[in-house]
């Protein structure tokens, strides 16, 4: 069921000492041919680091018969190109390529100005298990700073490539690496009123394309349960919302809130066992409430006439960040989960603020902010309530960290058209992905995958 | 611009009277093999104009409504029902009072700029806001349904104000 994947690289050379575009690297992901045709996403880098590393990842060695079943080293290499921190040498510029670390010639690398190096085999194991083996070094010093074996069966190798991305990225950054991580989002083709909506699920690469679910009314909202098992989301497929929990592995659907009226921004609490969501009544008071998923208890958290939406949880649990209008227009507030009278306002800069996503560390907030006429993403510090604008889009909404804090995914737009675009917490590196046709949005990243 | 909005609400009206809309939900890893059960929605024709019949009161009044309009249009960020829209609720209120066992169905609707969730709530302000006027003109609670689809529906694409302010809207429709 895998697809063919083409990967165009159109490399402008580095340009090392300038401020601005240090390189891009488009990669084209064509996924499953024909029934996601629409929905290939395309990766590219739209602003690296000035001073990315430069790291050579030598293609892997393979000590069985024949081809490789698969390359390991190109997963990492993009992996770490993507993250706009590093600059893998291209492999046509290698002279050499060791697959232990006894074979380096750290002379050599030292010429290719490359400061680190990975090398690594793939090790047949019998049948359809296999080892990857990696070493990564130090070019300078020749210093070994890391070295695994990993074993994987042939279907998996893909994931163990991420994970020793994962691996490298944290030992030269000291941020764990977020490569193993999935996005879901919603995508949308043709034209009104005849339009189609699917929630997909992909690899954090934009690879292994799988819809979840797929429907001629509106899906929205999706979200990930914090086992990452499942996805909550809002489908309006009986002509009204209602909130739907879609375990991944068995498709096995519920419907968890069809009252009369909205229902909608479902989160999850910390632990998995409550549903914070929006409800209106039948006079359209649009409140914040929280939902027990084993008992169904329902409790209502704010009691403003205004539109009250868009929770989201504090780490331990106690506290909700919402979206409120109550002020006049829509600002983020506070309130503590046992005792719904006790509420704060948290943003006062600016005339729009709204749908916060807690960062993984709790001390940040992302929202959609309105700056001068555009709305963009900003990061709210929850200590300072400072405000800092990340994006620089016109519509920019749909803000998700991803979980190891150092990326943000949100929605934007591109000559008309829906996309979903990455910036990294500072700023410096912003990547697009777009689909070929058609738009997609509300991208939310996976928290990280179960060890 | 008055036949625009009619053909527009004729054709979510076709649109809204398709097959089933229960999505189709694909396990993780078995494949995306996704077949196409209510991918068409729109069947063949409307079927509900019969011509060279006899119109009964009821539809004659329907046509009216229809001529007069059948969406109300809002200000950015507003849900007040503008000076040039309450001749038309007004009718719309006369003909449920009129016609009791009538259900109406007001759809509320935002443009795209801002938040998808609190342009739900926008889209929910102007459907009580219409709902709001039904009930202050002497239609019954148990005629009027609402539902809010924020900017998830638009009716025209694009991303300037002329597309906008086709966007910002309540649909009324009568269902059977």
């Amino acid at each position: 069921m895998l697809g063919t994947v083409t990967i165009a690289t159109t490399e402008k050379r580095r340009m090392k000492h300038t401020m601005s575009t240090v390189y891009r690297w488009l990669l084209t992901l064509v996924l499953f041919a024909a029934p996601l045709a629409n929905a290939q996403l395309v990766v590219e880098i739209t602003r690296g680091q000035a001073n990315a590393i430069p790291i050579a990842v030598v293609p892997f060695g393979w000590e069985g018969a024949g081809t490789a079943p698969f390359d390991v080293a190109q997963i990492i290499a993009g992996d770490l190109a993507r993250s706009g921190r590093f600059a893998p040498l291209e492999r046509r510029d290698m002279i050499d390529r060791p697959t232990a670390g006894s074979q380096i010639k750290f002379q050599d690398w030292r010429y290719l100005k490359s400061d680190y190096i990975a090398v690594g085999k793939l090790v047949p194991g019998g049948g359809d298990q296999h080892a990857v083996e990696y070493e990564l070094f130090n070019v300078l010093n020749g210093q070994r700073l890391a070295g695994q074996r990993v074993p994987s069966s042939t279907a998996g190798l893909r994931a163990t490539a991420h994970r020793v991305a994962d691996q490298i990225f944290e030992q030269l950054t000291g941020i764990p690496g977020a490569f193993s991580t999935r996005i879901a989002f919603i995508s949308m083709d043709g034209t009104p009123p005849q339009q189609r909506y699917k929630l997909i699920v992909a690899d954090a690469d934009g690879e292994n394309q799988q819809i979840i679910a797929d429907s001629a009314e509106p899906m929205m909202s999706p979200i990930w349960s914090p086992d990452g098992q499942s996805l909550a989301y809002v489908s309006f497929e009986s002509r009204t919302a209602a909130i739907y929990v879609q375990a991944l592995r068995s498709g096995e659907r519920t419907r968890v809130s069809a009252r009369a009226g909205i229902n909608g921004a479902p989160a999850w609490s910390p632990d998995g066992t409550m549903l914070a969501l929006t409800l209106s009544r039948k006079d359209g008071d649009l409140d914040v409430y929280t939902l027990s998923l084993a008992t169904q208890v329902l409790t209502r958290m704010t009691f403003d006439a205004g539109i009250d939406t868009e929770p989201v949880w504090s780490l331990d649990g106690k506290k909700l960040y919402f979206t409120s209008d109550r002020s006049g227009n829509p600002q983020i507030y506070e309130v503590e989960v046992d005792n719904s009278s006790k509420l704060r306002r948290i943003t006062f800069e600016g005339s729009y603020n709204a749908r916060p996503r807690l960062s993984p560390d709790g001390k940040q907030l992302a929202v959609v902010h309105l700056d001068n006429g555009n709305y963009r993403i900003a990061i709210v510090d929850l200590g300072s309530r400072a405000v800092r604008v990340l994006s620089q889009g016109k519509q920019d909404e749909s803000p998700s960290f991803a979980p190891n804090g150092a990326t943000l995914i949100y929605a934007t737009q591109d000559r008309g058209r829906g996309v979903l675009a990455t910036v990294s917490i500072d700023g410096r590196v912003t990547q697009r992905l777009a689909a070929r046709s058609g738009d997609v949005r509300e991208p939310v990243w996976s928290p990280f995958p179960a060890r | 611009m008055r036949m625009t909005q009619l053909i527009l609400v004729l054709a979510s009206a076709i649109a809204l009277a398709g097959c089933p809309k229960r999505p189709t939900t694909v396990p993780e890893g078995a494949g995306a093999s996704v077949g196409n059960q209510g991918a068409a929605t729109a069947g063949a024709g409307g079927g509900s104009v019969q011509t060279g019949e006899q119109l009964t009161a009821e539809q004659a009044a329907l046509r009216e409504l229809e001529r007069l309009g059948m969406i109300i249009y809002f200000d950015y960020d507003r849900a007040e029902i503008k000076p040039e829209y309450v001749s038309v609720v007004a009718a719309h209120a006369r003909f449920l009072n009129g016609n009791a066992s009538r259900k109406v169905r007001l759809e509320g609707h935002a443009d795209e700029r801002g938040s998808r969730e609190y342009n739900i709530g926008l889209g929910e302000r102007r459907a009580q806001a219409v709902r709001r006027a039904l009930l202050l003109q002497g239609v019954t609670e148990a005629q009027i349904t609402t539902v809010s689809y924020g900017e998830e529906r638009p009716a025209a694409a694009g991303n300037d104000e002329a597309a906008y302010s086709r966007n910002r809207r309540v649909q009324i429709g009568y269902g059977q």
